[in-house]
């Protein structure tokens, strides 16, 4: 059974059709890379999943479980929207840390939050925090910020604080991880040491979706790929298959650019 | 100059008296104004409409219109034209009065203040903190309270000063702050008439007290220069 079932997703913003009936499923363990020029709506579908965005149409499904069903009011009840939103994690281009904690309190936060929703937690509240906070600590090491932990997010370069965004996502160990073009808000200098630490969760098998422009890593890193256009999934399928072979038109004339490097 | 010396402790003591209802005055509209602002601040930013609409139209009328006029109307209000004299005549009552109408006022300004706050923090920190399963009032309490607050501490440092020189409208409904104090000197009080210099120590108390006010407020904001 996939892990996550997308099924005719629609998404419209005003009169702008964003979204134009998007179905896709992925298998635990795969990372899948969604590639499109901007404006296709790879950003929207992260969206939706993570429950930022509504979509007008559809179901979306994890472990078989229908979290979402456009035509059905019981799955968008307010109050289980976030623990839905627990399935999945986001990463955004543009980090989103909180300023006013350092990358540690960062990772740290959300789970100590959800901690104290826990009906034994103040029996066990030194115990927890002391796993949190352990936890916490390997995964910034995991992510070679194991010198930076103590430190605020302005005093952190972009590409440390994204890893630190990636190990605050990990730290709540959702099923599914999105990535919002999670370098392009990077110098190509400090683009590396991001798509290094993504490649590493795709070898321990981590699902992943990964919306990026970075062609090379999309196709190196993904065991599938995604291509999207107009709010579209035009075609889809084996990286190599779809880099190298392209049977649409568009796909052709939109990797054309990246062939040529 | 040696009968000035001579009515200097008795004026001294007035002033001392008068300053200390300025201070209590301005410390009990704080504490009452930080938190109402707050409220009418999401009052004003509600889905809500009809609370929307009562939150701005407060705030319109209580800008636009005299805080001299305001306290006038809430002190005589209720007893002249409801025949209920709620605030009674004594001090406490005139106290009681000038409170409401201060907390009131300044509740409008600063709920405009917190908006401004608030609307300037990225949506991206709200987005983060959904995406982590945080409840909005886990949001606003743990990532947004603390980044508005580092952004409103110039306007709120302004709004303060303004509030210890305001605090002298009191005077208007006769509570007996530091200007009331100094004046009774002119009018003639304690066997002292005709005199104009206290006054000008009750100016001396205000520029001493908001020296104080500028210090400790521009270590507040150097405080939370830790994080940008």
């Amino acid at each position: 059974m996939p892990i996550l079932e997308v099924e005719h997703i629609k998404k419209s913003f005003e009169h702008t059709r964003v979204l134009d009936d998007i179905s896709f499923s992925l298998e635990a363990g795969q990372a899948v890379s969604i590639i499109g020029s901007s404006g296709s709506g790879k950003t929207t579908l992260l969206r939706c999943l993570n429950f930022l965005e509504r979509p007008d149409c559809g179901t979306i499904r994890v472990n078989g479980e229908t979290i979402f069903d456009a035509d059905d009011p019981a799955t968008q009840k307010e109050s289980e929207i976030r623990r839905k939103r627990l399935h999945f994690g986001l990463v955004f281009q543009s980090f989103n840390l909180f300023p006013q904690y350092t990358a540690l309190e960062n990772v740290m936060l959300a789970k100590e939050l959800l901690a104290k929703e826990l009906p034994d937690y103040k029996s066990r509240k030194k115990e927890l925090h002391r796993e949190i906070s352990q936890q916490a600590k390997n995964l910034l090491h995991q992510m070679g910020l194991s010198e930076r932990m103590s430190n605020y997010p302005h005093q952190l370069s972009g590409g440390q604080c994204q890893r630190v965004a990636i190990a605050r996502a990990l730290a709540l160990s959702p099923d599914i991880l999105c990535f919002d073009e999670p370098t392009s808000a990077l110098d190509p200098e400090l683009t590396g040491e991001v798509l290094k630490v993504i490649r590493e969760l795709a070898d321990r098998k981590t699902t992943m979706i990964i919306v990026t422009h970075e062609m090379a890593f999309a196709r190196d890193v993904a065991s599938h790929v995604i291509f999207m256009d107009d709010g579209k999934i035009l075609e889809q399928g084996d990286p190599n298959e779809v880099f190298e072979h392209p049977k649409e038109e568009r796909t052709k004339q939109f990797l054309s650019r990246f062939h040529q490097e | 100059m040696e009968l000035i010396l001579e009515q200097m402790p008795i004026v001294i003591h007035s002033l001392n008296v008068g300053f200390l209802q300025t201070l209590k005055l301005f410390f009990v509209t704080l504490i009452g104004a930080f938190p109402l602002g707050l409220i009418i601040a999401f009052g004003s930013m509600s889905r809500f409409r009809p609370l929307r609409y009562f939150s701005r139209i407060l705030v319109w009328v209580v800008r636009g219109t005299p805080l001299m006029i305001q306290l006038l109307i809430i002190y005589y209000f209720p007893g002249l034209v409801l025949g209920n004299p709620i605030w009674g005549s004594g001090e406490t009552g005139r106290f009681l009065a000038a409170s409401v109408s201060f907390i009131l006022n300044y509740a409008c300004y600063f709920s405009e203040i917190y908006r401004g706050g608030i609307l300037s923090i990225p949506v991206g920190q709200n987005e983060a903190g959904l995406v982590l399963g945080m409840t909005k009032r886990q949001i606003f309490f743990k990532v947004t309270l603390l980044q508005m607050i580092k952004r409103i501490v110039p306007p709120m440092s302004n709004e303060i000063i303004t509030l210890v020189k305001d605090t002298s409208l009191a005077r208007i409904i006769a509570l007996q702050e530091i200007i009331w104090a100094g004046q009774s000197f002119l009018k003639g009080s304690q066997g002292i008439a005709g005199a104009i210099w206290p006054l000008f120590f009750t100016a001396v108390y205000y520029l001493i007290c908001n020296g104080i006010l500028t210090v400790l407020l521009g270590r507040l904001e150097k405080k939370l220069n830790y994080f940008r």
